[in-house]
């Protein structure tokens, strides 16, 4: 059972007869732009021949010296859209050694395989240890089968080497560190909460161990899994969070989808196909479901920038494979949706009783991320195109003039059909009907009716109804300039930085049609398709609106009536001050009165009977 | 003296053509200081287009300018920037004629004062020599053609500039005596934007003066002549009024006008007192403020013709101030008018008081109102109220130039010399 769950489950197609004749009744055009995956026993040859290769990696990344065992890290992501919407992205970093744990000699130099478990490993002597943490239920109904599952809660199972004499003892112990060791509250297993199952949990790895007192199994469901798990679980990886498909995890993104789970599986794998020797094989896994409806505006589309808050750009430097995997099984033609960048490899997979197709992005090779150098892989469903459609916008900056454009768009591949444009601006945003202009393919198009009926302030909105040939296969672009005007602070809504709306245009057509109508009004049809009358068997009515605008105007300040209110009147009065002053002065020769001193000299003169100074 | 003005002419006109052939051009006319909603360029073509398409331009609320401005551009279209020049040239050339008519008069009435020996000796400084004068009509002329503000309002093809030669031609014909030419312009100015109304009077004082006919409710020449006056001045905005209503075939352009004028519905803002007094004011109150503030244009007629009878053409500039400062949509073409006559009272700049503070706010104003605009509509860093704070200092600033010359009780000069000023020297 082991030998066969360690292989690799990708099953290449590339020489198989019943693929080629797969592909070329699929895929004949395909085939000269794709191509299937390198066979993965070459990769399998390569790993046991020497040191990983690392292809296209800077020199920097090589190990210093050679390591005295061999050891191999590897990462993959799969990206799987789900019926329901979702997205489900699960990552799995796999770190290979070749030394024994098992073994009397002690273990202690380590580059690739993460010391802190290494050491736990030898001390407790396990075998085999699986542990998870998951936040949410996985829900198979809507989701299917995911490739690694898990419980919700934290899971705890353990096989024990047959050395160990006191197994409940070591349990307890090894719970409590690996609450260190992962900052989760493990330690709450105890003997209330553990069992030992007879048949169910069955060793991953090699060695067929049937004597189920080594084993211990424990979950934890009321568990809470969050950031503070996270953390020491990355730091289990060759590259940390810093380089490779590990910079995609970031706590902030991931702990806000609806289902997140993330394992470490510890088992004993063979080296060889004859199974000569022992490695230890170390698995992190990390799963994760997204709901992008909710997040994403209801949009099917996916991009890992959407997702992941982060884009790739480099593979781990330690790693000897780095791949992306993007389900395109629903996608066989490529009609239904376009990955970008379009990568040219493809690889088949046998998983879960389903066989699947992949479209592989490796990271190893410089390619794959373009000139950019960033890959940010997004999925685009394809659009409908229909015969007529239309967009509208404000152009233009500043609240003090702007530019409406309707854009009309006619996809009709050969014939031109008349349209009735429809617009009514309200009065606040006056038009200018001179700036009115009509253009389809870089050329004037001038409407060949034009019903406009200016506006009234307060009274009546713009009425603008005009007449307009769409060429085949164009866009007609109407654009006229407006001028926002300053409303009364009475005459703002509540929210006046909102702005103002400007209802749909109505675009109104006989389209041409493809396949003759039914005029006969008499005849009993659905009601979905009697509600507009048809009067001709090759054209059909049809009935476009335009997106609603909403147009921001200047605003006075709406704290201040009274201020202005005085103000003004301040300024009125200072002109009226002045005027006044100027109407009612009058001008008289005086002379200058005698001073202080002089008026009293003048008093005591008097007195005396002196002439006055 | 044709020669400099000649020169002054050509220096103008080339001035507006190279600004004309530039992208300032289309900015400046999108300035709210410069074009109002009432006249401004981009509203009269829209007029024009209304037109093509066979609908009334009175019936939308764009196009508020009379229907003879609306004919003549009809005609004009293609040539519509030298119009504007030419108006420009006109008026400048009409102020020139006029004030040198005005400064024979004056200059006449001093001779005879020092003949008379009427004039006290600490007062001699005030007597203006034969040479000043001289040069005083180019100054005039000068003073509106290279008025940055009216340059700017040519070349925003601002219809004021129209407005501002239909006053000037008044100006002139007043002041050459023609009662007819002078009724007719005043009618005309008045059928373009009501408000020169309240030059009637002084122009009715002026030719009264110059007919030696004195200003006495009891003779029945000062009767019969304001009567004819009157009978010239209405009868001839009545035939303007009825010919508008011949070219459009319908009365729809009073209300879209005048009633546009007086009711203020367009609040955009501009550099004067309404628009945001109006976006701000109470409803209920509205109608009792719009008749405070515009009786305010027309309230100080009466008695500043009583008080200045002797000094028409004061009366007059005056007037033209007035307006300028307390019109409903005011733009810089206004002020542009009546800043050209103050060389005219240079004399007196002695005894104006803060003219340097007065300048300084003016110059100040014109530099802000582009800035805090585009902090305010573009920039959106500011709001309203910084736009509105400055047009409020603009207009207190406005008051004391228009109104200096006449406050001469400075406390520099001798009240004596502030009497003899007041009498003579108008």
């Amino acid at each position: 059972i082991a030998n066969s769950y360690n292989r690799p489950t990708l099953i290449q197609l590339q020489n198989t007869r019943e693929e080629e004749e797969e592909q070329q009744t699929t895929a004949q055009q395909e085939e000269q732009t794709k191509r299937w995956e390198a066979t993965e026993l070459e990769e399998e040859h390569v790993h046991d021949a020497a040191v990983p290769p690392l292809a296209g990696d800077p020199p920097a990344a090589d190990p210093p010296s050679p390591p005295p065992s061999k050891d191999d890290f590897q990462e993959e992501l799969v990206i799987r859209p789900l019926h329901s919407g979702d997205i489900y992205a699960s990552f799995q970093f796999r770190t290979v050694w070749d030394a024994d744990f098992m073994g009397d000699q002690k273990v202690s130099h380590y580059r690739l395989f993460p010391k802190s478990l290494g050491q736990v490993i030898t001390k407790f002597s396990v075998r085999e240890l699986h542990i998870s943490f998951t936040q949410g239920y996985w829900r198979t109904m809507q989701w299917g089968q995911p490739y690694l599952p898990s419980p919700p809660g934290a899971e705890l199972w353990v096989w024990f080497q047959d050395t160990v004499t006191d197994v409940d003892g070591t349990w307890k112990e090894l719970t409590n560190v690996l609450s260190g060791i992962f900052c989760a509250s493990l330690n709450f297993i105890d003997s209330t909460n553990t069992v030992q199952p007879s048949a169910s949990f069955k060793p991953l790895g090699i060695g067929n161990v049937t004597d189920h007192s080594f084993l211990r199994y424990a979950t934890l469901p009321r568990e809470i899994v969050c950031t503070e798990n996270l953390t020491p679980w990355k730091k289990l990886l060759p590259c940390g969070s810093k380089a490779g498909l590990s910079v995609l995890l970031k706590s902030e993104k991931l702990f806000h989808s609806t289902f997140h789970s993330q394992a470490v599986h510890v088992r004993p794998v063979c080296q060889d196909p004859q199974c000569r020797t022992t490695s230890m094989e170390l698995r992190q896994t990390l799963n994760v479901v997204f709901d992008l409806h909710t997040s994403g505006q209801g949009k099917r589309e996916w991009s890992l920038f959407k997702m992941f808050s982060r884009t790739l750009t480099e593979a781990c430097p330690l790693a000897s494979s780095s791949k992306v995997y993007v389900d395109v099984t629903d996608n066989p033609q490529g009609e239904q949706f376009e990955l970008s960048p379009a990568t040219p490899l493809l690889t088949q997979a046998v998983v879960l009783g389903d066989r699947r197709t992949y479209s592989v992005y490796d990271l190893t090779q410089q390619a794959s991320f373009g000139s950019s150098r960033s890959l940010n892989m997004l999925l685009r469903w394809k659009m409908l195109r229909p015969l007529l459609h239309s967009e509208r916008y404000v152009a233009g900056y500043g609240l003090q003039a702007g530019e409406i454009h309707t854009l009309i768009y006619n996809h009709h591949p050969y014939r031109a059909f008349p349209v009735l444009l429809l617009s009514a601006v309200p009065w606040y945003l006056r038009l200018y009907i001179h700036t009115l202009t009509v253009s389809s393919k870089g050329k004037d198009n001038r409407p060949s009716y034009i019903h406009y009926q200016p506006s009234k302030d307060r009274e009546r909105p713009h009425l603008l109804e005009m007449l307009l040939q769409l060429p085949p296969n164009s866009v007609t672009e109407v654009t006229v300039e407006f001028e926002r005007a300053l409303l009364k602070w009475t005459e703002y809504t509540p929210d006046p930085n909102h702005g103002f709306y400007v209802g749909s245009s109505v675009i109104s057509a006989l389209v041409p049609s493809v396949v003759a109508m039914d005029t006969n009004s008499t005849l009993d049809r659905p009601l979905f398709s009697s509600f507009f009358p048809c009067k001709e068997e090759a054209s059909y009515f049809m009935r476009v609106y335009t997106e609603p605008l909403l147009v921001n105007l200047p605003t006075p300040d709406f704290s201040m009536p009274y201020n202005v209110i005085c103000l003004t009147c301040t300024v009125v009065a200072v002109g009226y001050g002045s005027l006044y002053n100027l109407l009612t002065r009058t001008f008289q020769v005086d002379e200058p009165s005698p001073g202080l001193a002089k008026r009293i000299a003048n008093v005591i003169r008097r007195f005396r009977g002196v002439p006055l100074l | 003296m044709a020669a400099p003005l000649a020169l002054l002419l050509i220096v103008a006109v080339t001035i507006r053509a190279a600004l004309f052939r530039t992208s300032l051009a289309n900015l400046i006319s999108e300035r709210v200081e410069v074009v109002s909603p009432l006249n401004a360029w981009k509203r009269v073509v829209e007029g024009l287009a209304l037109l093509d398409l066979d609908i009334s331009p009175y019936s939308g609320d764009v196009f508020h300018e009379t229907p003879m401005v609306i004919y003549l551009f009809h005609f004009l279209m293609d040539y519509a920037e030298i119009t504007f020049m030419l108006a420009d040239c006109l008026t400048a050339v009409a102020l020139y004629l006029a004030v040198k008519d005005y400064n024979k008069q004056v200059f006449r009435k001093q001779k005879f004062a020092l003949e008379a020996d009427r004039i006290p000796m600490d007062c001699l400084e005030l007597i203006r020599s034969p040479t000043e004068m001289y040069y005083i009509p180019l100054k005039v002329a000068m003073f509106y053609l290279l008025n940055p503000f009216t340059i700017v309002s040519c070349v925003a093809k601002c219809t004021c500039g129209l407005n501002n030669a239909v006053i000037a031609l008044f100006i002139l014909s007043t002041m050459r005596g023609s009662a007819l030419l002078s009724a007719i312009f005043l009618a005309l100015a008045t059928y373009q934007s009501i408000y020169p109304l309240t030059l009637c009077v002084p122009a009715l004082l002026y030719l009264l003066q110059r007919l030696y006919i004195p200003v006495n409710v009891r003779r029945s020449s000062f009767w019969f002549y304001t009567l004819q006056y009157l009978f010239m001045f209405l009868g001839s905005l009545l035939v303007l009024i009825c010919l508008s209503f011949f070219l459009l075939g319908s009365w729809d352009f009073l209300p879209a006008v005048y009633g546009f004028i007086l009711s203020v519905p367009d609040l955009t803002p501009n550099i004067g007192l309404f628009w945001y007094f109006f976006a701000e004011m109470f409803d209920h109150f509205r109608l009792f403020f719009l008749c405070v503030f515009q009786i305010n244009v027309f309230f100080y007629t009466l008695p500043l013709s009583i008080k200045l009878k002797e000094h028409p053409v004061f009366l007059i500039f005056m007037q033209i101030a007035l307006i300028a400062i307390f019109k409903s949509y005011p733009t810089v073409g206004d002020l542009s008018l009546y800043m050209a006559f103050l060389p005219v009272w240079n004399h007196l700049y002695r005894f104006l008081r803060n003219i340097f503070l007065v300048s300084c706010v003016l110059l100040a104003c014109s530099a802000l109102f582009p800035v805090l605009w585009h902090l305010w509509i573009y920039a959106g860093s500011a709001n309203s109220n910084f736009y509105y704070a400055i047009t409020l200092l603009f207009s207190v600033a406005q008051v004391p130039v228009c109104l200096s010359p006449s406050l001469l009780s400075s406390r520099e000069s001798s009240s004596k010399t502030a009497l003899f000023t007041h009498s003579l020297l108008f």
